[in-house]
This record gives C-alpha cells, sequence and structure tokens, in this order.
C-alpha cells in the first residue's frame, strides 16, 4: 500500500472536485436565492482540506498498485459524499441533519435518487441545482472524468478506472489509452445531456428544469425539482423524451462510441445484451400495460404511457415517478422491483447487477438443461458469436451470490431497526440497485426512517455503485496485509 | 503515433513499455490472452488477444488508422503475412517486420519490397546482437560499443580503474594527455546515477564513462581511463544458435573460437557450416569440458543460450575456472542489474540491443539512429539537422548557442566523412549528423521538437 501516493490523488481529486461547488453559486446569483454562501464555505473547506492532504506528499512518484485503485475509489468516494453534504447542512432550507445530508449527498453521487427531503418545489434553485448536479457527476463516475482530465494519474488510472467501471469485463477499453478513453466516455456522455436537455426545452420545460432533468435522466439517477417527479409536467412529450434518454444510457457507452466512431448503427444491433435488453423492456411493458388495463387501473392509452414509462424508468433504475406505482396492482411493482435487480447494461450509467451478467446466468441456467439432453456435449456460452472464458462466468457468480448475500444481511439489519418487512425489501433493493423510490414507507420519501437505517442504506448505495467488490474488499483482513 | 505491435514477447512487450511511456497509441495483439493481461496491468495500453495476421483482428486494433504496424511474433511467416494484410487492406505507412530466418534475409532485396511482400524495415535481433557482441570483442574493456554514422563515429561505455591515467583528473586535462585527440565525455554514471560532465567534474575509478570519439581514437581514449586489454584471441562461445553461429561465423577468420553446443544434431550442421570454429558437443556447465578446452587461457567466454539461468551459472563457473572475461546473454531485464558488474563483466541483453533499431522509426525528425541504453533510462540519438537559421532551431548556430534540453548533450557531429567533436564554438550545418546523449528520457520530445523543421522550411 503506497499511503502516500493515496493521499496526494485524494487531495488533488478532492480540489478538483471543490470546484464543482462553483456552478451553484452562480445559480444562486442568477435567481438570488441567497443560498450562495453555503457553497462558497464548502467550497473552501473542500479546497483547503484538499490542499492540505496533497501538500505534504505533493513531490510522491510511485506507480499505483491495484490495490491501491480500491483504496483511492472507495476513500474518494466516501470522501465526497461527506464533503458534498456540507452545502445541505448549511443553507437554511433544507437544513439538514448530518445523516439526512450525507443520506441526500450519497443518494445524489451514486445516481440513486432516494431523497429524505419533503417540499422539494419549495427549495432554493441552486440547492436544486446542486442535487442534479450531484448525480450528474455521479453517473458516468468522478474518477473516470478525474481520469480524462488529470494525464499525470499516468499508468495508476486503468487502476482506478477498473475499480469504478460497471461490468463483469472491467479491462475493455474503447482506446490504447486510458486518458482517451475516458474522454470519450466523457465527450458521449456530455452530448447526451445537451441532447436531452434541449429535447426537454423544445417539449415545454424552463430552462432550468430542462437542465436539471437531462442531469438526472442520462446519469440514470432519479432525482427532480419537484415533489411530483416528472409526473409534474403531466407532458407525454417530455415522457416520451425522458423514456427515450433512459433507455439510450441505460446502453453500453462502447456501443455509442463505435457507433459514433463508424458513424452506423450496426453495432447496436449486433450486440446481445442489448438486444436481450430491449426484450425485457418491451415483454414487461406490454405484460403491465395488459394487467393495468384488465385490472382498470388506467384504460387506453393512459395505461400503455403510464406502464411503458414506470417500466422503463425502474428497470433502468432510474426512478423518476409518473404515477403511484405503489399503488398499482401488487404483482406490478414487485415485477418493476426484481426488473430492477438486472439494471443497465454494463458500462452504461445504470445501476442493478446489469443485463450482461443476467444474461450469462440465464445462459448457463440453459446449458444445463442441454446437458441433461446430451450428457458427453461439449457447450460453450456464447454471446454474439463469441464465447465467455469461464473465468467470466464464474465471476459472474461470485459476483451475483455475494450480492444476494449482502442484500439479505442488510434486510435483516433494516428490519433490526424496526422497519416493517415490505419497507425494508424495498428499501434495500431500491438503495442496492441505485433505483431510488422503495414501497411501503418509503415509496416517496426516505424522510422518515430512523438515522440507524439511513446509515445502513448509504453504505448499500455505494456497495451498489461501485458493485459490491470494490467495496467489499477493503474489509477483507487479506487487503491489508503485506 | 498510433502503433499495432504484433507480438507480446520480450521484444514486443520491452517495445511497448518504451512506446506507451512516450504518449503512443499502442495496440498489442497475442494470442497468450494471460501474457496480455499482465502487460494491460502495467501499461497503459489496448490489448487484443487473437493471431496477428487475420484482418479481423487487426481491424479490431486500429487497423484503419494505424501510423505503424510493428510485427515482432516468434513466426517470420505470420510476420510476413500480417505485413501484407497491413499494406494491403489497410494502407498502414510503415511495417516493420522482423525476420530471423536466414534464407529468407539472404533473399531479402528481392523479396521485400512492395510488390512482393511489402515490409518497410526489417529488424532481425539476432544479428543486431551479433553486431552488437563483436563490437564488443573487438573493443576489449568496453562495456558497450555504439556505431554511429555508418561507424565513422562511436559512442563507447567504459568503466574507469585505477590506474588509467584520467583517473582523478580533470575531464578538461584529457586536451593535455592527449594533444592529438579530440573527444567528448557525453556522460557519466557514478553508482548508477547520472552526471552531466563538465570541464571540471573529476574522473573516479569505477565510473562508467561514456565518451564519442572518432573509430581510430577510441583505443587511444579507452587507454587513458583503464589499462588497456590485450586483444582478445581466444574465444569461448556457449549455445551455438543463431546468435552463437553468427558471432563465430563473422569472428572465425580472425579470432580462435570454439563453440559449446549439447545438441548433437545441430553440432554437426554447425560443423559443416563453419570453417575454423571448432565445435565442441557437451553442456556448457561441465567443468571438465571446460578445463579440457584449456578455459583458464580464454580471453572471452560467451554464455549465449536461451535460457538466462543456464547463461548466468555457466558464465560464473567459466569465470572461476579463469577465463579472462565473460559475457552473458540475459533476457530477464531484472537479471541484468542483478549480474552486471560482479562476476560477470558484461550482461547483454537483446532487449536493450534492438530496441533502439525499432525507436529509430518512431523519433520524428530525420533520426537515423537511436540506442536505447541503461535499460532505457538513457538514450543515445544521431539526427539529421535540415534547414537553414530560420526554419531550423539547430542550423547555423554553434553548439553554445542551441537551446537543449536538460540533461543532453551533443557529443560530436558528423559532417561528410568528416567527425567534428562538438565544442562550444562548432556551428552546425545543413545535413549535419548530430550525435546526442540524453540522460533523462522524458526530454525526448523536446529534442524530437529541436529537429523538427520549421513551416518555412517548405
Amino acid at each position: 500500500m503506497h499511503f502516500r501516493v493515496i493521499l496526494r490523488i485524494l487531495g488533488i481529486l478532492m480540489m478538483l472536485f471543490s470546484f464543482s461547488m462553483l456552478p451553484p453559486v452562480a445559480v444562486s446569483m442568477i435567481y438570488a436565492d441567497g443560498t450562495s454562501l453555503p457553497f462558497l464555505i464548502a467550497f473552501g473547506i473542500t479546497l483547503v482540506t484538499g490542499f492540505i492532504t496533497w501538500l505534504p506528499v505533493h513531490n510522491v512518484r510511485q506507480d499505483l498498485r491495484t490495490r491501491d485503485g480500491f483504496l483511492i475509489t472507495v476513500l474518494f468516494w466516501v470522501v465526497l459524499s461527506l464533503f458534498g453534504s456540507i452545502p445541505l447542512m448549511l443553507s437554511a432550507t433544507p437544513h439538514l441533519s448530518i445523516v439526512d445530508a450525507v443520506f441526500e449527498s450519497v443518494s445524489g453521487l451514486t445516481t440513486t435518487g432516494a431523497t429524505v427531503i419533503t417540499g422539494i418545489d419549495l427549495l432554493p434553485q441552486s440547492i436544486l441545482w446542486y442535487r442534479q448536479q450531484l448525480q450528474w457527476f455521479g453517473g458516468m463516475g468522478i474518477i473516470v472524468l478525474a481520469v480524462a482530465i488529470l494525464p499525470m494519474l499516468g499508468i495508476g488510472g486503468m487502476q482506478l478506472y477498473r475499480a469504478e467501471t460497471p461490468g463483469p469485463v472491467k479491462d475493455s477499453k474503447l482506446t490504447p489509452r486510458i486518458t482517451e478513453t475516458a474522454k470519450a466516455l466523457w465527450y458521449i456522455y456530455l452530448s447526451l445531456t445537451i441532447l436531452c436537455a434541449l429535447g426537454y426545452w423544445l417539449a415545454g420545460m424552463t430552462p432550468f428544469d430542462a437542465i436539471c432533468h437531462s442531469f438526472s435522466t442520462v446519469a440514470i439517477g432519479g432525482f427532480s425539482t419537484h415533489d411530483a417527479s416528472m409526473g409534474y409536467f403531466d407532458n407525454p412529450m417530455i415522457e416520451a423524451i425522458a423514456i427515450f434518454f433512459m433507455v439510450i444510457s441505460a446502453v453500453n457507452f462502447a456501443l455509442h462510441f463505435s457507433a459514433w466512431k463508424h458513424r452506423s448503427l450496426r453495432h447496436y444491433w449486433e450486440d446481445p445484451e442489448l438486444r436481450f435488453y430491449l426484450s425485457i423492456l418491451l415483454v414487461i411493458s406490454f405484460f403491465c400495460t395488459i394487467v393495468l388495463e384488465l385490472t382498470g387501473t388506467f384504460t387506453g392509452v393512459e395505461a400503455l404511457r403510464h406502464a411503458v414509462f414506470e417500466v422503463v424508468s425502474i428497470a433502468t433504475t432510474t426512478g423518476f415517478a409518473t404515477a403511484d406505482f405503489a399503488h398499482w396492482p401488487t404483482m406490478l411493482p414487485f415485477l418493476l422491483f426484481i426488473a430492477a435487480f438486472a439494471g443497465g447494461c454494463a458500462g452504461s450509467t445504470g445501476g442493478g447487477m446489469k443485463v450482461i451478467r443476467v444474461l450469462i446466468i440465464l445462459k448457463q441456467g440453459m446449458r444445463e438443461v442441454t446437458r441433461l439432453l446430451h450428457p458427453s456435449a461439449v457447450i460453450p456460452i456464447t454471446l454474439g458469436n463469441r464465447s465467455i472464458p469461464d473465468r467470466v462466468a464464474e465471476a459472474v457468480w461470485g459476483f451475483f451470490s455475494v450480492y444476494l448475500i449482502v442484500f439479505v444481511l442488510m434486510l435483516i439489519a433494516l428490519l433490526g431497526t424496526g422497519l416493517d418487512q415490505v419497507t425494508a425489501w424495498t428499501a434495500v433493493g431500491a438503495t442496492l440497485n441505485n433505483l431510488g423510490p422503495g414501497l411501503g414507507d418509503v415509496a416517496a420519501h426516505y424522510g422518515t426512517l430512523n438515522d440507524t437505517a439511513k446509515w445502513i442504506l448509504c453504505f448499500s448505495m455505494l456497495l451498489g455503485r461501485l458493485e459490491v467488490f470494490t467495496l467489499l474488499v477493503l474489509f477483507t483482513p487479506a487487503f491489508w496485509r503485506r | 503515433m498510433k502503433i499495432i505491435i504484433l507480438g507480446a514477447g520480450q521484444v514486443g512487450a520491452t517495445l511497448a513499455e518504451n512506446l506507451a511511456n512516450e504518449a503512443n497509441d499502442i495496440t498489442i495483439i497475442d494470442t497468450d490472452g494471460a501474457r496480455l493481461r499482465e502487460l494491460q496491468d502495467r501499461l497503459d495500453i489496448r490489448t487484443i488477444e487473437g493471431h496477428g495476421a487475420s484482418p479481423d483482428i487487426l481491424q479490431q486494433a486500429g487497423g484503419e488508422d494505424a501510423d505503424m504496424l510493428i510485427a515482432v511474433t516468434n513466426s517470420d511467416a505470420v510476420n510476413m503475412v500480417a505485413c501484407q494484410v497491413a499494406y494491403a487492406i489497410f494502407h498502414t505507412p510503415t511495417r516493420i517486420g522482423r525476420i530471423r530466418g536466414h534464407d529468407f534475409l539472404s533473399y531479402k532485396d528481392q523479396l521485400f519490397s512492395d510488390k512482393a511482400i511489402p515490409i518497410n524495415v526489417l529488424i532481425s535481433p539476432e544479428q543486431v546482437v551479433t553486431q552488437h557482441i563483436k563490437r564488443l570483442i573487438q573493443h576489449p574493456g568496453a562495456l558497450q560499443v555504439l556505431d554511429f554514422a555508418d561507424g565513422r563515429a562511436q559512442l563507447v561505455a567504459v568503466r574507469a580503474f585505477y590506474g588509467g591515467p584520467m583517473v582523478g583528473n580533470e575531464i578538461a586535462s584529457l586536451r593535455t594527455h592527449m594533444p592529438k585527440v579530440d573527444t567528448r565525455v557525453a556522460a557519466i554514471f557514478r553508482k548508477g546515477s547520472p552526471i552531466i560532465p563538465q570541464g571540471d567534474t573529476i574522473i573516479e575509478a569505477d565510473d562508467e564513462v561514456f565518451f564519442i570519439a572518432a573509430r581510430k581514437d577510441i583505443v587511444a581514449v579507452m587507454s587513458e581511463l583503464r589499462r588497456l586489454d590485450r586483444p582478445y584471441k581466444r574465444i569461448i562461445i556457449a549455445g551455438g544458435g543463431n546468435i552463437g553461429a553468427g558471432l563465430a561465423r563473422s569472428l572465425e577468420s580472425q579470432l580462435q573460437i570454439k563453440i559449446i553446443e549439447r545438441n548433437i544434431k545441430r553440432c554437426n550442421s554447425l560443423a559443416n557450416e563453419l570453417e575454423r570454429t571448432i565445435v565442441l558437443q557437451g553442456n556448457a556447465s561441465d567443468q571438465e569440458l571446460l578445463l579440457e578446452e584449456n578455459i583458464e587461457g580464454t580471453d572471452v567466454f560467451c554464455a549465449l543460450t536461451n535460457d538466462d539461468e543456464a547463461n548466468i551459472m555457466a558464465s560464473m563457473l567459466a569465470k572461476r575456472l579463469g577465463a579472462r572475461t565473460v559475457m552473458t546473454l540475459i533476457n530477464n531485464p531484472a537479471y541484468v542489474d542483478l549480474v552486471q558488474g560482479g562476476v560477470i563483466d558484461i550482461a547483454i541483453s537483446p532487449q536493450q540491443a534492438t530496441i533502439g533499431s525499432l525507436l529509430t522509426h518512431v523519433r520524428r525528425g530525420d533520426v537515423v539512429n537511436v540506442h536505447s541504453l541503461r535499460r532505457g533510462a538513457a538514450e543515445a540519438m544521431e539526427a539529421i539537422a535540415h534547414g537553414d537559421k530560420r526554419s531550423s532551431k539547430v542550423v547555423g548556430r554553434a553548439i553554445e548557442d542551441i537551446d537543449l534540453p536538460a540533461g543532453t548533450t551533443i557529443g560530436a557531429i558528423v559532417r561528410n566523412d568528416e567527425v567534428l567533436i562538438a565544442h562550444d564554438d562548432v556551428v552546425v550545418e545543413n545535413g549535419d549528423h548530430v550525435i546526442m546523449f540524453l540522460i533523462d528520457k522524458r526530454r525526448i520530445s523536446d529534442v524530437e521538437r529541436l529537429f523538427q523543421v520549421g513551416l518555412t522550411f517548405f
């Protein structure tokens, strides 16, 4: 472990992050909402802390090892969540307690979108902007951003990148050099955000709402500037745009990269993960529409509109709402929650276990069936026309089991804090998958939970965003052994 | 520059390591996934698992916009086909291929052209290494001998010893010691760290001194730094592979050479091929065999098998039995530092020797020679200065006026056939070959920029 290098990089990253406190100051000036001071204080504290961390070790030059990468990534997410909560604590409205502010900040950065605040419509604009912006930074990953704009991370960049990117195959790079890859990802991310904001604006949102919602849509976050979320606008066009960009953002960004590079859409069609993902969305949407229609919850086009929006919003782990889906026929919320476990595609901004893992697990199941029929057959697991190395398949199973165990442990812990079953179950599911809204007591917001539960859920959100292992590895004795 | 490297073997990996640190986009292709993973963990490169000559794989590696393809797999055939594919499908401008087979090389003028097999640059590591060892044998006492401008000027590394007249004196006194000989000390490495020599720098015993001089003056300068070894006469080579056989072939007319080779079939073919060399069948670490072949009277024992450990052990044995100098071929870079300067006099790293000839083509500006030194930390470079006083940053300027990056010294200038040692008042002209020594590789891009001609030239 090279603690001095770790401190140096951490210091640099903190100084870098401190500048993200400045846009809300500008927003505050524009709307004259009188909340610029908390952001300036937070900016100062973060910058100075980063500087103090960096100064004594700024000359240290060492290559990062893999395990340093894990530690930096985790530390960085934790530290940012803590410092990111400062403005929320200091401002007059909402003036949150420590646990609430941290919860809100973690929920933002991890693109969960669970909130403890009620009366969002009454918040000052700068705070609203700040919450959305947190999600936007967290969506593509702050480390990836740092790797893109800080070339001096050098070789170590790969170690960090790997600890943060989602998906079973962590080594895939779009371009030979890591900085170029990170830049490409951010360019795509930025262009999607701009397009999305333009779309919202043309469909009738105010420019402020359009930008804010584009942040949380492309990041697959789910924060909104209104208590009623997307339902506030009650505009089918806006919902259609939201659906489109949620689906696009939950697709592997490597596909966007190849499409942009080769100027063709062929790669989308050829990708088995994307095809599987789109078919899941289609089937569930269809099914939900039928059920809503049959049970009379909604009728005709209304049923289709609400079903598709909610399915996409929940299955991609965004968490926007247009209708109170918690009160739909019991089967549907449950079904949507299960879909959220699959989440987005690998290498996207979506949460969950990632579609490709589910696909690999399913294919293994099918292989066992074929084996029963042909005991001596050699059956590789293929995706597209490439077979998957056994190593990857094993890793997927390992991930799956750890994901479930973590889920169960946290569920038990939450039940221990006195929550009822439905609330506990969906709260863990919604945070671990970076989804946002749950059912029961957490259907609208998380404000009424007790403090212990909130801390547990913060941990759960970080686990989900860092794909469990990156965070969990720090809790193994082997990691700290020299 | 976007570069595709085929083959993640020793040469490929060393090359990737050297180039990735210089802001090139490197993609490396190999069939061995485990090897690639190890490389990707360490270096900022992209790796692709697959067969290097396959058009699909090359396309995945970004064949369309690659500037250079370097084919260094261990199969000549794959290297040739890969270059052909790159030329025919992707029109890659520079295609470098490693060709080892003797028979291919003997027809190289007919074979390797754009009409037949389109390889722009042939590299043959065995030949490079053979030349390297040959120069070392021709210059007893030198640790490294590098040719510039077709051998007109040479850069020589020597370890200074007590007894050399210069040891303990300032560099400036070289002039008074040898009024007729002109030379320049390019760098001194003391206990592994570099010193930029000034006129008042004092040479100490055990310093590794790099100096540049015209070929005819090399011996005179060396004699100032250490007691001269008598010329080598009796050589024993362990290992009759390509390098050993090539070395024997090129030296057997002047020196007495014995080759020890384990494989009886190989021995037979060596014995047929070589005329004056004595071919011995046996094990190089066999003490009886070495004693019988008069190891104590041997000037140089070269261990050149492809097994590092065997080479090291055989060399240590030979040294203890009385060989005057032992040279050892060592592939594993980690071993080189470990053994050099101990029992083993000279450790030869084949990657180091080869990498220079490849780097020559990667460097921007008109660079004709690159030698990688000290495990890639330092570099000696020969560049041609073009342009005039307005367009170039070097031409028309005296050496003291050139804005050289820190850690860089100009050692000599070769103008037509004449070697001019770079004193401060020498003015660089158009077409001069400038030989430089860089102790800090991070400055390479600055040096490249220095030799790129400004736009006004065109």
